[in-house]
């Protein structure tokens, strides 16, 4: 197999290809953040009465709080703000397919890039 | 870590870099432990946020298995691929320049991240400390960002000697706040039963413990980047099983003696919340030493692991220009300080950004959602590492045991933290991914073009089988 010459890359090749990956990076950082995409679903269960008691929090628990500078109705907020786990099916199984696809794609495609590696570099022998 | 590049030969010629063999399995601790650290600090009581306090202690053991399992898989395949680069080397040599090419951007990203969320973590506490109305952490994240990365960029020897000796600071500092709370007596400062209790310790099921294994990530993150010291030690045989088993061995027991302390001291929904369970714990000893003790090792821990993940992350982006995955504008070498100074550079203004726009959460998930998909890769490395050159064909510095028990646990454990992630931020892992995907077809259809086809491949092994 003849040994492979890649082509020099001009100076404004390399300059776009920089703003290429740049510009990849914040936009799929950034977007979902902008978008308010990122987080999980927390919500306040709100209660009417705040009390350690009403908030499960037996006297260890609110000796402890009171500590930190917290009262029942500062640490409501915080004691309420629960998860709500709900699998959300179309969103999940576009999240499996997504990375199947992907972890796929990447496997083949280098396995064919891998090959012209192999056959240059033991050829040469 | 001591690195001596030498400044950049022209571009045809193929920019070449020489690093001194000199480090010890002491200097491969204090690597791997130095960027892990500051997750006892901060990050890990995420988890208790999901799923409750036990199932954080439940995902600090499960997730330290699947952290044993990237430790065993990586000191056999970095003890034989003995190149800079870590596992972008790695997957170099066994999978191809693509896979690499996705290695080296998991890994640029897991560790500016972290960079991220070190540098906010620091900003808070300072900001929490004085005390003063209207300071925000913005100067103090900046400050943080542009000094370390000027450290880089004038040399690593000594800023990399310092964070040895402020790990183990950071390190002492949890193990003298654990025994200054007489953790063998219950009821005096530590009062475990009363704030975990049947009732709560999972208060959201198992669901919740799995939904905890995203954060449970951040106990362990960063110990695989031992392996970028490959090229540097005087022994990898020896150093690097050594240097990263006892980095792992190590952090599990910190991260245990953290979680013993932290959830005997303060109630789950407080745990899950705050940004400093360790340096609160010290309040909340009443001791003023202690507390000011865990604040000093908190901002030290943070300054260890940024600095650490700058030096990564600039060596795997400079990399990648080495080999022409990216232009070869980043892998000129500065003619005095010998340091990858382009890619410092260019990475300080994006770790800037994101730590202005991004929240500490948001930004310790972006770097685990990197880790993750690394891990996920290692677990398939290994079984084609021993499918391409068996045991005996080739000769292997460490050779880790009950293969491919430790490749099938990590991929599982992978899968698992994939769901987890799902529950909080699916969207941003779907968009992360679709970025890989996108910047892979950009590669393979285009930038692979500048890539030397033999040259990716340095070390001197047989033809692979199957090739």
């Amino acid at each position: 197999m003849s040994r492979y010459t890649p082509p020099e890359q001009s100076k404004a090749g390399q300059v776009f290809d920089i703003a290429v990956v740049v510009v990849a990076i914040f936009v799929a950082l950034w977007l979902p953040l902008k978008l308010g995409l990122a987080g999980a679903a927390k919500s306040i269960d709100a209660l009417d009465a705040k009390t350690w008691e009403a908030l499960g929090q037996n006297p260890t628990m609110a000796s402890i709080w009171e500590k930190l500078g917290y009262t029942p109705e500062t640490a409501h907020d915080i004691i309420q703000n629960r998860f709500h786990y709900v699998i959300d099916w179309p969103t999940l199984i576009i999240m499996a397919a997504v990375l199947i696809g992907y972890f796929v794609f990447l496997f083949r495609a280098s396995d064919r890039e891998y090959r012209d590696v192999i056959n240059e570099k033991f050829d040469d022998k | 870590m001591t690195i001596a590049l030498e400044p950049a030969a022209p571009a045809a010629q193929g920019d070449r870099v020489s690093l001194l063999r000199v480090l010890g399995p002491a200097h491969v601790w204090a690597l791997g432990v130095g960027i892990v650290l500051v997750g006892e600090f901060t990050g890990w009581n995420f988890s208790a946020d999901k799923g409750g306090a036990l199932a954080a202690l439940i995902v600090c053991w499960v997730v330290g298995l699947l952290y044993t399992s990237v430790a065993m898989i990586d000191s056999e395949v970095t003890s034989t691929v003995a190149a800079a680069g870590g596992q972008y080397a790695q997957a170099k040599h066994i999978v191809g320049p693509l896979m690499a090419f996705n290695v080296a951007l998991f890994l640029v990203f897991a560790y500016t991240m972290l960079e991220v969320s070190d540098a906010i973590l620091l900003g808070d506490t300072i900001v929490a400390k004085a005390g003063v109305e209207g300071l925000t952490h913005n100067s103090f994240i900046a400050a943080t960002i542009v000094v370390l990365a000027w450290l880089n960029y004038r040399g690593v020897l000594m800023t990399l000697n310092v964070n040895f000796v402020i790990t183990a600071v950071a390190y002492i500092s949890i193990v003298i706040l654990f025994f200054s709370v007489s953790p063998w007596t219950q009821g005096a400062v530590l009062k475990l039963n009363e704030l975990v209790t049947p009732g709560n310790a999972l208060p959201y099921g198992w669901i919740g413990v799995i939904a905890a294994f995203q954060f449970g990530i951040w106990y362990y993150l960063g110990i695989e980047g031992t392996t970028q010291a490959a090229e540097e030690v005087r022994s990898p045989a020896r150093s690097l099983p050594y240097g990263t088993m006892a980095g792992m061995i190590t952090l599990l027991i910190a991260a245990a003696m953290t979680w013993y302390v932290c959830a005997s001291m303060m109630p789950w929904e407080y745990l899950g919340i705050t940004y400093y369970p360790l340096w609160d714990a010290g309040k909340l000893t009443g001791s003023p030493l202690l507390e000011n003790l865990l604040f000093v090792a908190t901002l030290l821990a943070a300054m260890a692991s940024a600095n650490g993940c700058i030096n990564d992350a600039a060596r795997a982006w400079f990399s990648l220009g080495r080999d022409r995955y990216l232009p070869t504008w980043f892998s000129a070498v500065h003619p005095r300080y010998r340091t990858p100074y382009r890619s410092i550079l260019f990475l300080l203004p994006i770790a800037l950004a994101f730590a202005f726009i991004a929240d500490l959460n948001q930004a310790i998930t972006f770097s685990i959602l990197s880790g993750v998909l690394q891990y996920t890769f290692m677990s398939i490395n290994i079984i084609m590492f021993r499918k391409k050159w068996p045991l005996g064909s080739i000769r292997r510095g460490y050779t880790h045991p009950f293969h491919p028990i430790p490749a099938i646990v990590l991929f599982c454990l992978c899968v698992v933290t994939f769901f987890a992630i799902f529950l909080g931020f699916g969207s941003q892992l779907i968009a992360m991914v679709a970025f890989y995907f996108l910047i892979s077809l950009w590669f393979h259809f285009y930038r692979y073009k500048f890539v030397r086809r033999g040259d990716q491949f340095t070390m001197p092994w047989p033809k692979p089988q199957g090739y």
